[in-house]
């Protein structure tokens, strides 16, 4: 088995033992006018197909004329990858956006075993946008974003 | 009748002579939506400088609208100013939605015992102190020396809330189309985009197409990117940076549906949207 396949395989082999996870830094910046910003994080398989969201946080509660999904297509790749086809809310991947931290999610336990790429991409209000891509390795993976996303870290 | 006056007809009618280069153009606040929700509002014009309105608006009594389903939708706050048109359009049905004109006419002169006289030009209400312009139906039997082109221009964009569809893109078989074949909503900076063009139904092989970036004023350079289809008339524009652009693709032949019209010359404006990756 190639090492690749092997933490993502750990979910569906019997062994519950240590389930992947992605860590997302959302910084802290200091700017005049913040707003939390939209985050999606998502997977993509390095040969293409079908991405898989595993998160996208945005405002879920606002309503109105100017619901809260309207600027989910600020997240470009996202939205053009497959946030587009979601319907959302959608159970276990929205949520309500995140003050600046750390934040750890699960790789989902059904993956098949291939080779992906770990997206996540952030666009805030009055803000900048920026998408971090982190190649999953035997090892896990990590990248730094520049502006709008901290450490992104894959641990497998 | 004076170049200038040509210049300025031809803008206003929106059809491209030769002797103008003033661009018809139309503007959406975004290509790509979420939701039902949402509205596009967009900017029509004719100028030089894309996508710059200092010189006429594009009117709107022949501005469509098509939903996703092909059928006729609504164009909402239309309004003319000096410079532009101004109109909304609500998108509240997923899919991808046109917007635009298709526009024809007849142009050209004919002689009268020796005086010439001009066919077509100004479109629209008259003009105070002009006489109406004469039309195809104007020419006496005895005209001598009838020199007739045929205009047509279409001038259309796409927005897509949420998935793209591709019906809207289906041709009339008459005249200059385009077929995408990458969605127009789906362009990417550093990625090859694939467009077909179609004459009458038929592939536009060796077809001229320009493709021109916005911002004009805050650069030197035009920027334009001069292209060809190939034989079988696709057309594959790579995007230098994001951003929005004017694509104009003209064809002249002699495939005429107006007695005694010689040619016929066909132009397509769309604008298109790139996104960074």
């Amino acid at each position: 088995m190639r090492p690749s396949s092997l933490v993502l395989l750990a979910g569906a082999v019997s062994a519950p033992a240590v389930a992947g996870t992605v860590t997302v830094t959302v910084p802290r910046l200091n700017v005049a006018e913040y707003h939390r910003p939209y985050v999606a994080i998502w997977l993509e398989p390095v040969g293409g197909g079908a991405a898989r969201t595993l998160a996208v946080w945005y405002d879920v509660k606002k309503k109105g004329n100017e619901p809260g999904t309207k600027w989910l297509s600020d997240l470009r790749a996202w939205w053009r990858k497959g946030g587009r086809s979601l319907k959302l809310p959608a159970d276990g991947v929205s949520g309500a956006t995140r003050t600046p931290g750390q934040y750890t999610i699960p790789l989902p336990a059904d993956i098949k075993p291939g080779q992906y790429v770990l997206n996540v991409e952030a666009a805030r209000e009055t803000g900048g946008r920026e998408l971090v891509s982190v190649p999953i390795t035997a090892a896990g993976g990590r990248a730094t974003g520049k502006s709008e996303l901290g450490a992104v870290a894959v641990t497998r | 009748m004076k170049l200038s006056h040509l210049m300025i007809a031809a803008a206003a009618l929106a059809i491209p002579a030769a002797a103008s280069a003033h661009r018809m153009w139309m503007l959406p606040s975004a290509t790509v939506v979420s939701g039902t929700e949402s509205w596009v509002t967009v900017d029509a014009a004719v100028s030089n400088d894309l996508f710059f309105f200092d010189h006429q608006p594009l009117r709107l009594e022949q501005m469509k609208v098509w939903q996703p389903d092909g059928s006729a939708g609504q164009l909402q706050n239309g309004s003319t100013g000096r410079y532009r048109s101004t109109f909304d359009v609500q998108l509240n049905k997923p899919g991808t939605w046109k917007i635009g004109t298709a526009m024809s006419g007849v142009m050209g002169s004919f002689k009268v015992n020796g005086e010439e006289k001009r066919v077509g030009g100004r479109g629209g209400p008259p003009r105070p102190g002009m006489p109406a312009p004469l039309t195809v139906a104007d020419i006496p039997a005895d005209a001598t020396d009838v020199k007739l082109t045929e205009s047509s221009t279409r001038n259309e964009i796409f927005v897509t809330a949420g998935e793209p569809t591709t019906t809207v893109f289906a041709p009339t078989n008459t005249g200059l189309e385009m077929a995408p074949i990458t969605h127009p909503d789906e362009l990417v900076s550093g990625e090859a985009a694939k467009f077909r063009f179609l004459i009458d139904g038929k592939a536009a092989a060796n077809l001229k197409v320009t493709v021109i970036p916005g911002g004009k004023r805050y650069r030197d350079a035009e920027g334009a990117m001069e292209l060809t289809t190939g034989a079988d008339g696709v057309l594959s524009v790579t995007w230098p940076s994001a951003g929005m652009y004017w694509l104009n693709a003209t064809a002249t032949d002699a495939k005429t549906m107006t007695p005694r019209a010689t040619q016929r010359r066909m132009s397509y404006v769309t604008t298109l949207e790139v996104l960074t990756p």
